[in-house]
């Protein structure tokens, strides 16, 4: 598909020459003086364009040359319009006067004219020209070809709404009206004339158009009606249904203001007369353009909505179909929002069309807009929607997770409606499961919605369910990925590769241990007991792309979730946090590098967590000491026993929480040290690296702190210091491969060895009141040392 | 709205580095939106156009990224396709969706649909409140039409010789942007009009 030829292409036009290039541009002008336009002409403007569009930088045309192709974009010749219009568009925009274009030339403006004023307008005045001039262009009797017109309008709209005036507001809705509701329901000319299959009848019978299941079209003309050859009119209804939605988005906001000067300008419509007479859809006639597009829209969508119920002959109507009930509702719920007595008319409606569809899961997409209609008015209508939401949640995350688009727009769903589910369906966080086997099964595409959405999944009643969830989400991935494996190939594979997992998947002894992971709803426990044996099962997992994928975005997420999880816990929950961080350090999926990634969140969090609630160290204190007094711990997960063992240092002392006995103390002092003789006196165990020196220096930094509290500690640390710098006076060590790492730990040693001499400096130094680390200098008078010292030193210059 | 409709590489290219893409078609729709936006207005308009190059690439790149980790994620194998067998393509195609944070490079949140075509990647731009189901069917249908008239499953260049074919193209069932709601009979009286033309 793309080959050699085409990258030396692109080459070529990106380092064409500039002599080389204006005997391109002279001799392109010649073709173009030509009456009669060349193949050559053709294709050296093709050449044109690659050339100027190949660069990022703009080149500049000769004058006469853009003067040709200005011309062009009139000729009569579409190839021409859009040869010149593409090529213009490559260069820097044209003055109004350059391009001969004055408001008057209405008709004149073929749809590649318009497509590059558009795209080179350079203020929002010329926006609001060329609108204007469109508008005025629909006004008269429609030329040929202005079908374009109502596209054009609509772009500009999206950039800049306040482009269209009262007066164009109010015309254009007219149209609207017109051409959605009173578009011609007999066959457009084509008909009667167009040859082909047709035998040669002079009968000019007009012929009705019909639905798309062949039926005759009894009622008013929309998309889904079907005809040889299309009127004017018909066309205009396409593109007006087609501009619809965004046209009511834009003008139509309950917000804009525009709802009360409306009904200034009608003054023979009483306001309250308005909201009774949409109630009922017979004299609609009396209302103001804006109401009376709001009616014909209703009208129009509620038809669609009918004529979806037939069954189409051909696969893209069916898709038609589908299409247009996700816009008929999404059109519905923006009148419904503008006017709420019209939810009264349009309930039963989308109720009748939940029914028809919530069996199939083929017609989830169109399930969204129906669940967003049902969060918007279910409560004005006073609707019961918990089967929406059981779908919506329980259903679709559960079965078609891996449907791309399904996952984008319901994600999508929640993240823009998050306040008002979080109102009206606040059980949607307890299907966090099902959420999150989008992000197992996908999660470069889904994880930045994940980053918006997960915080507001994080209750105190869910958090240490989700947190072993998100730790087990590769495990989730692998188990996805076997469900489809399972139901598409057949039982037995004859000669192929069996996957290990795929028959564990299918043993029934195991099924609990699966069940679980593939579980919908929180609330039937955090885990499960046998998890290291699922990990077992699924080690041949920790290769595939999905779970690798995914194990690579845990990290990101435990972040967020931690950040968001100290808001709403209370120190309880945060105590059984910490425990669940230290179980499950050795308990992960074994997938490179994951448990060291994820170590290293533990470790940050683990901090944070201490430093916010010091008494928590206490009050585990238990549970971290059995992490810090075994020695097989320094060397399978450093960084967390680092982290450990840090803690304990700091925040096991009676001022951090008054429980802090000198036995407790004394307790994981003596873990510590023994732990510490341990790794100084003898080599790593084989497969094992030497301990970095952070590990060993937290421990001598600890234990310094704790025999700070503890005086007749003291002697125990010191006389060990002065054995570690005698024993590495003589050289290297078996537990310590590098002599800089060496150095550093034994200078530390020397510090906290002179540092104890003197108990009560040590005990100011390693265990300061709290009024010391929580600085106030700059509040505080009588420590304001920065203070002091500025004035001491001004004092001594003044000399 | 449909903000721009890209056509790049998604196979390595030769003189790029893995994770570069090269653009073979861009239309963006519509005024430019560093016209209307505060911070962008006093740039010349050649800087306007360089800005709007950039977004084009960083698009593409996201789209890539998106296409080559889905492939990888779903282990299935390219298979090359013979000219003829476009409409089977094109319906058969890996497909998704990317989402466009807000500033990441347009001014709104957009949605970037894709579907990867062996070595071609086609997206569509969309704002939000989108159908995303009828984009969904047009960006099927226009890969369709652009591998039949380009004849891309070959090994020509026409997609760069030839761009204004995708420009009518995209006149008719994607005018301005507006994704239309055709049914057969009108898809195929748009589709006699670009026939007409591509055989002059």
């Amino acid at each position: 598909m793309y080959s050699h030829g085409s990258e030396s292409l692109i080459k070529q036009a990106r380092e064409i020459q500039e002599p080389e290039l204006q005997k391109f541009y002279s001799r392109l002008c010649k073709l173009l003086q030509v009456k009669e336009l060349s193949h050559e002409a053709v294709d050296s403007l093709g050449r044109l364009h690659l050339i100027l569009a190949a660069n990022k930088y703009t080149r500049m045309l000769p004058s006469e040359l853009e003067q040709r192709l200005v011309s062009l974009l009139s000729s009569p010749a579409e190839q021409f319009q859009v040869l010149s219009s593409a090529v213009l568009r490559e260069t820097l925009p044209l003055s109004g006067q350059e391009l001969n274009y004055s408001p008057e030339n209405a008709c004149l403006l073929n749809s590649h004219y318009a497509s590059l004023l558009l795209s080179q307008a350079g203020t929002r005045a010329d926006l609001s020209s060329l609108c204007a001039q469109l508008i005025r262009s629909l006004e008269s009797r429609p030329c040929e070809g202005l079908t374009h017109t109502l596209p054009v309008l609509n772009t500009i709209l999206s950039h800049s709404p306040e482009c269209l005036t009262e007066d164009h507001m109010t015309l254009l809705s007219k149209k609207l009206v017109d051409w959605l509701r009173y578009a011609s329901i007999i066959q457009g000319g084509g008909a009667a004339s167009s040859g082909g299959f047709f035998t040669v009848s002079r009968s000019r019978q007009p012929v009705p158009t019909a639905e798309l299941d062949g039926t005759v079209s009894g009622d008013f003309f929309t998309v889904l009606c079907v005809g040889q050859g299309f009127t004017e009119d018909q066309w205009m209804n396409v593109y007006s249904f087609s501009m619809l939605r965004h046209w009511l988005l834009t003008y139509h906001s309950v917000s804009s203001g525009n709802a009360a000067t409306d009904t200034d300008d009608r003054s023979e419509v009483d306001g309250s007369v308005v909201s009774i007479v949409s109630a009922t859809s017979s004299s609609s006639r009396l209302l103001p353009p804006k109401e009376r597009l709001r009616e014909k829209a209703f009208q129009y969508c509620q038809r669609l909505i009918e004529q979806c119920d037939r069954k189409a002959h051909k696969k893209m109507d069916t898709e038609l179909q589908r299409a247009c009930l996700v816009e008929a509702v999404c059109v519905l719920d923006c009148v419904c929002v503008e006017d709420p007595s019209l939810v009264y008319r349009a309930f039963p409606c989308i109720k009748a069309l939940f029914g028809r569809l919530n069996s199939e899961l083929s017609f989830a997409r169109i399930l969204l807009p129906i669940a967003q209609f049902y969060l918007n008015h279910g409560e004005l209508a006073a609707v019961d929607c918990d089967s929406v939401w059981k779908l919506v949640f329980g259903r679709f995350p559960a079965e078609l997770f891996n449907d791309p688009f399904l996952a984008h727009e319901l994600l999508r769903f929640l993240r823009l409606n998050l306040e008002s589910v979080q109102l009206r369906a606040p059980q949607y966080t307890r299907f966090f499961p099902n959420l999150l086997k989008f992000l197992a099964w996908d999660s470069p595409a889904v994880v930045d919605d994940f980053v918006d959405l997960l915080p507001s999944l994080v209750t105190a009643g869910t958090a240490v369910e989700l947190l072993h969830t998100l730790l087990d989400l590769p495990c989730l991935s692998a188990t996805l990925v076997l469900q489809l494996r399972s139901t598409c190939l057949p039982i037995s594979e004859p000669g192929g590769r069996g996957l290990l997992s795929l028959d564990a998947f299918r043993n029934p002894s195991y099924r609990g241990l699966f069940l679980f992971l593939l579980r919908a709803e929180a609330g039937s426990g955090d885990t499960i007991e046998r998890l290291g044996r699922l990990h077992k099962l699924l080690a041949e997992a920790a290769d595939w792309p999905r779970v690798v994928r995914c194990a690579q975005t845990v990290p990101v997420l435990l972040h967020i979730y931690f950040n968001s999880v100290v808001a709403v816990a209370d120190e309880k929950l945060l105590a059984h946090l910490i425990l669940v961080m230290l179980e499950r350090s050795s308990l992960l999926l074994n997938i490179p590098t994951y448990s060291k990634e994820i170590h290293r969140v533990f470790s940050c969090h683990l901090l944070r967590l201490c430093k916010l609630h010091p008494s928590l160290v206490v009050d585990q204190s238990h549970e971290l000491l059995e992490i810090a007094g075994t020695t097989a711990n320094v060397y399978s997960k450093e960084e967390i026993y680092t982290h450990v063992v840090w803690v304990l240092g700091e925040y096991l002392s009676a001022s951090s929480d008054s429980r802090c006995s000198v036995r407790l103390i004394t307790s994981c002092f003596e873990a510590l040290e023994a732990v510490l003789f341990e790794i100084t006196s003898s080599a790593p165990p084989p497969g094992a690296v030497c301990p970095a020196p952070k590990v060993i220096t937290s421990l001598m930094s600890a234990l310094a702190k704790l025999a700070s509290r503890s005086h007749d500690l003291i002697p125990r640390v010191s006389l060990f210091l002065s054995k570690l710098r005698t024993v590495t006076r003589g050289g290297s060590v078996v537990w310590c491969s590098d002599e800089e790492d060496l150095a550093a730990i034994v200078t530390r040693g020397e510090e906290l060895w002179s540092l104890l001499k003197a108990p009560g400096v040590a005990q100011s130094a390693l265990t300061p009141p709290p009024h010391v680390t929580t600085a106030r200098w700059h509040r505080d008078t009588n420590v304001a040392m920065p203070l002091q010292l500025r004035l001491l030193t001004s004092l001594t210059h003044s000399r | 709205m449909v903000r721009c409709f890209l056509i790049h590489t998604v196979c390595p290219v030769g003189a790029l580095s893995a994770g570069e893409t090269r653009v073979l078609y861009s239309r963006v729709f519509g005024p430019d939106e560093a016209l209307l936006s505060e911070r962008h207005r006093e740039r010349s308009p050649e800087e306007r156009r360089l800005l709007q190059k950039e977004k084009i690439l960083v698009v593409a790149r996201k789209v890539l990224s998106a296409i080559s980790l889905s492939r990888e994620a779903s282990g299935r194998l390219l298979i090359e396709h013979a000219p003829g067998e476009e409409a089977l393509v094109s319906q058969d195609a890996d497909s998704g969706v990317v989402r466009l944070r807000s500033g990441h490079p347009f001014s709104e949140e957009m949605s970037a649909l894709w579907l990867g075509v062996q070595s071609l990647g086609f997206s569509l731009v969309c704002e939000p409140h989108e159908n995303l189901l009828l984009a969904e069917g047009t960006l099927r249908n226009l890969t369709r039409h652009c591998l039949e008239e380009l004849h891309m499953l070959g090994q020509g260049s026409e997609v760069l010789l030839k761009s204004s074919r995708i420009d009518v193209l995209l006149s008719r069932l994607l005018p301005h942007g507006q994704l239309l709601f055709l049914n057969h009979r009108f898809a195929q009286s748009l589709e006699k009009e670009v026939a007409a033309y591509m055989a002059k």
